[in-house]
């Protein structure tokens, strides 16, 4: 594999607002070569990405195809430089038919702006049979296709521009088994074609099978390049998470009370079989697995946002029916949900509005509000939690990350719940922020509430965890106990390698 | 410094300061339209017959519009008002012609009208037919009962039942008593209570807003209600002012009804707005088609005004939240 070098990105940074999303990133890609992209849900992977298609503008690092100094500032010039992103969450029209899905934007037209359907029905048809893919016919409506074969649209779509660096990320997120072994033979024809492929994934098996180079990104830094034959399972693994922690995490107590929680055999309708633990007093139970392996499924059927098939919830000795998020918070649960912007907070309210929302009824008999009582409340969780803000009546929407996280959060205690479920509680705030969570998860445990925590980044879930409980694919796979709770064995049980 | 600037622009204590203040844009367009009717027709615009009648032809209007502001603070949206005043009016009519006690007439026409919005709500919050469609179908279900029940044809009610509508009370015309009364018991109910503020957050976020333990549904079924029990009431005011149930009466007043909820500040994306705003947008309409008329402005024409009016105001506020 000695082709030439196409692609080269060198030391390329990022930031955002408060946060460097990437720093001094560097990626060599040859002509016909997959090159997997590795690193832990945040890592910057999908930054990378976009900086190479044109979405966000690097802020440091040039980028050069073909060993000239390239300027990718919006998606057209990405285009140019035949640069297609196949992203995880597919881009394509169902109701419109492969070909015109395929040509999207760049349909030909005769001289009276008629499209001409034939001409390019007929070129759909040849690079499907360039690729193999003579099971898919142009004139087909895209939402009758398979997962599988979208993506395969898609790729088709990328190809009719001329790409000649595809980049695809998590491909086989939303694949089986056998959908996966077709892609890989497609993916190897497209080598045989020179096409380089830059293949985003974190499920090691398939880097070892389809991959020729990898390159490990770990909090947006570089942490190296190596050809797959010189690396192993247990290497990629350290690499990825094997960070310092820097005293970012509180002490763990180890002062459990008794059992005040316990799911049973709980079972959705759809594909989620058999959860069962138990959850005690002053406890953090965390929820390791990765993205998609069913944790916030569990949590949204405890809360009653979605239905329950099989199974038991039990507080304090006593088996709950639940069927809306209304009575999960008069049981005692709350749920600081994965997407504080779409779940969990109302932007456009300002913080009293937020916090108060969830105790309505404790605060408003008829119209008369308890200003008192309100006020009291706000006022203690915000200076509690820390909030910052020079005002209650601030929007919520104005805040930073790690504020309306502390709102939601804030909204959530004021129930004062027995079990309090966090998920993603840090999910896209900064550093000091998190830290600040850290201690806040702690302290709330102290007070003799229960926590199951949903995270994506192990060293929380390792740190702040008593037990952890591991979910692969919709199934509990364990739960791991004190020396139990490491990288490899969490990691392993959770790739199921 | 900087900190106690950013407090005093988003706290006011008092009430009215922050009403105005939010209202600033149209109330200023409210007087600038007052002064200019005042210089030019000083001797009819300036009395008090005419801010009474004004404040009488749009109280229908402003009654349903109470009604449309917790509707599309929700996200939806009622077209079916005009209907329901035609259904409840001819109703009330047709059982006091048939010789009914007035009260009871009036609370069947009232109860009519209800359970339509009631049908809406029930339909918009199980199932995912939007409200759009939803209340076109009941635009058109309310309307052809109306005509079947009145054949088509105006339902005389007795000289006595129209004193109601006609009448006044301290020298303040009744309907416009009634709408005063609905426009308190809205402002109360959208601001001060736990429906009101379930309201504003199924409007901001309907999924946060079920993550808080709020029935969404059961709230969203509610709003169609109200809206339902107050287009009845405009439909019986409209019957006792015309003496008569019209199946024809109030056709197209749904646009009128959303032209002043938006003039008044409410989003139509939701999550947005207030009673008050919505009486000044209501009074808005109501004084420029008055004050059109008092300058001889043929109809047609102000239709067109009224139109690049609500496009204007629309704008403006669209511009000034950036």
């Amino acid at each position: 594999m000695a082709g030439k070098t196409i692609l080269k990105m060198e030391n390329i940074r990022k930031e955002f607002p408060g946060v460097v999303a990437l720093d001094n990133i560097s990626l060599d890609l040859k002509e016909g070569e997959v090159h997997a992209l590795l690193g832990e849900n945040g890592a910057g992977k999908s930054t990378l990405i976009k900086v190479l298609a044109g979405i966000h503008q690097p802020d440091g690092g040039v980028i050069y195809i073909d060993g000239e100094k390239a300027e990718i500032k919006t998606v057209q010039d990405a285009q140019h430089y035949r640069i297609s992103v196949i992203h995880q969450e597919l881009c394509l029209a169902g109701n419109m038919t492969v070909t015109e899905n395929i040509f999207l934007g760049r349909m030909e037209a005769d001289r009276f702006g008629m499209v001409k359907d034939r001409e390019l029905n007929q070129k759909a048809r040849e690079i499907m049979n360039t690729f193999g893919l003579d099971e898919i016919e142009p004139t087909q409506k895209v939402r009758n296709l398979t997962t599988a074969q979208q993506q395969m649209v898609e790729i088709a779509k990328a190809l009719s521009m001329d790409a000649r660096i595809i980049v695809m990320d998590e491909p086989t997120s939303s694949l089986s088994n056998k959908e996966v072994k077709k892609l890989f033979d497609f993916i190897w024809l497209l080598k045989q074609k020179k096409i380089s492929i830059i293949y985003i994934s974190h499920r090691l098996e398939e880097i070892f099978e389809i991959c020729d180079t990898i390159t490990v990104i770990r909090d947006g830094e570089y942490i190296g390049s190596m050809p797959v034959k010189e690396t192993n399972n247990e290497q990629l693994m350290s690499m990825m998470v094997g960070r310092e922690f820097k005293n970012v995490f509180p002490e763990k107590d180890w002062n459990q009370g008794k059992e005040i929680f316990r799911v049973e055999n709980l079972s959705s309708p759809y594909r989620l079989k058999d959860i069962n633990f138990e959850l005690h007093e002053n406890e953090v139970l965390g929820f390791y697995g990765l993205v998609g392996s069913g944790r916030t499924e569990i949590m949204r059927m405890i809360f009653g946002v979605d239905p329950i098939e099989n199974g038991k919830i039990i507080m304090e000795g006593k088996e709950l029916s639940i069927t809306c998020p209304k009575e999960a918070i008069n049981a005692g649960i709350a749920l600081c949900p994965e997407s504080r912007k779409d779940e969990g907070l109302i932007l456009i309210k300002d913080i009293d509005y937020n916090i108060t929302i969830s105790i309505m009824k404790e605060l408003i008999r008829g119209i008369k509000l308890n200003r008192k009582k309100n006020d009291e409340i706000v006022h203690n969780y915000c200076s509690k939690l820390r909030i910052k803000t020079p005002s209650y009546k601030q929007k919520v929407r104005n805040l930073s990350g790690g504020n309306q996280q502390k709102v939601v959060l804030a909204k959530w205690l004021a129930t004062r719940p027995k079990v309090l479920i966090l998920d993603e509680p840090t999910r896209g705030i900064d550093v000091g922020a998190k830290q600040e969570i850290y201690q806040l998860i702690k302290e709330l445990a102290g007070t003799g509430i229960g926590i199951l925590l949903i995270s994506s980044e192990l060293p929380e879930i390792i740190n702040l965890s008593h037990r952890v409980l591991v979910m692969r694919e919709m199934r509990q796979v364990g739960i791991l106990e004190k020396d139990e709770i490491m990288q490899e064995t969490i990691i392993r049980n959770a790739l199921g390698g | 410094m900087r900190r106690e600037k950013s407090k005093t622009q988003v706290e006011s204590s008092n009430p009215i300061v922050r009403f105005v203040k939010e209202n600033s844009g149209i109330i200023i367009a409210l007087m600038a339209l007052c002064i200019i009717l005042s210089i030019m027709v000083p001797d009819k615009f300036l009395t008090y017959n005419n801010f009474t009648t004004v404040l009488r032809s749009i109280s229908t209007t402003a009654i349903m519009a109470f009604g449309m502001t917790f509707v599309i603070i929700t996200g939806g949206i009622d077209l079916s008002v005009g209907s329901i005043v035609a259904l409840s009016g001819t109703l009330c009519a047709g059982l006091i012609s048939s010789s009914w006690n007035y009260a009871a007439a009036v609370i069947i026409g009232l109860a009519v009208g209800t359970l339509c919005g009631a049908f809406n709500g029930f339909v918009i919050s199980r199932t995912e037919i939007p409200p759009f469609i939803v209340t076109m179908g009941m635009m058109n279900i309310a309307r052809g009962a109306s005509y079947i029940y009145s054949s088509g044809k105006p339902i005389r009610t007795p000289d006595d039942f129209g004193s109601f509508g006609n009448g006044y009370f301290l020298s303040i015309p009744i309907p416009v008593i009634v709408m005063t009364v609905l426009m308190i018991l809205s402002i109360l109910l959208l601001s001060k209570s736990k429906f009101g503020r379930s309201v504003y957050a199924i409007g901001g976020n309907k999924e946060a807003a079920r993550f808080s333990g709020i029935n969404t549904k059961n709230v969203i079924w509610l709003v169609y209600v109200l809206i339902g029990f107050l287009a009845s009431a405009a439909g019986i005011i409209t019957a006792s002012r015309l003496y008569s149930g019209q199946p024809t009466v109030a056709q197209g007043i749904e646009m009128d009804v959303i032209a002043a909820t938006v003039l008044g500040g409410v989003s139509m994306a939701g999550g947005v707005g207030k009673i008050g705003g919505t009486m000044i947008g209501a009074i808005i309409i109501g004084v420029l088609s008055t004050g059109m008329n008092l300058l001889k402005i043929p109809s047609f024409y102000q239709m067109i005004v009224m139109g690049i009016v609500i496009l204007l105001a629309v704008y403006l506020d669209v511009r000034r939240k950036k």
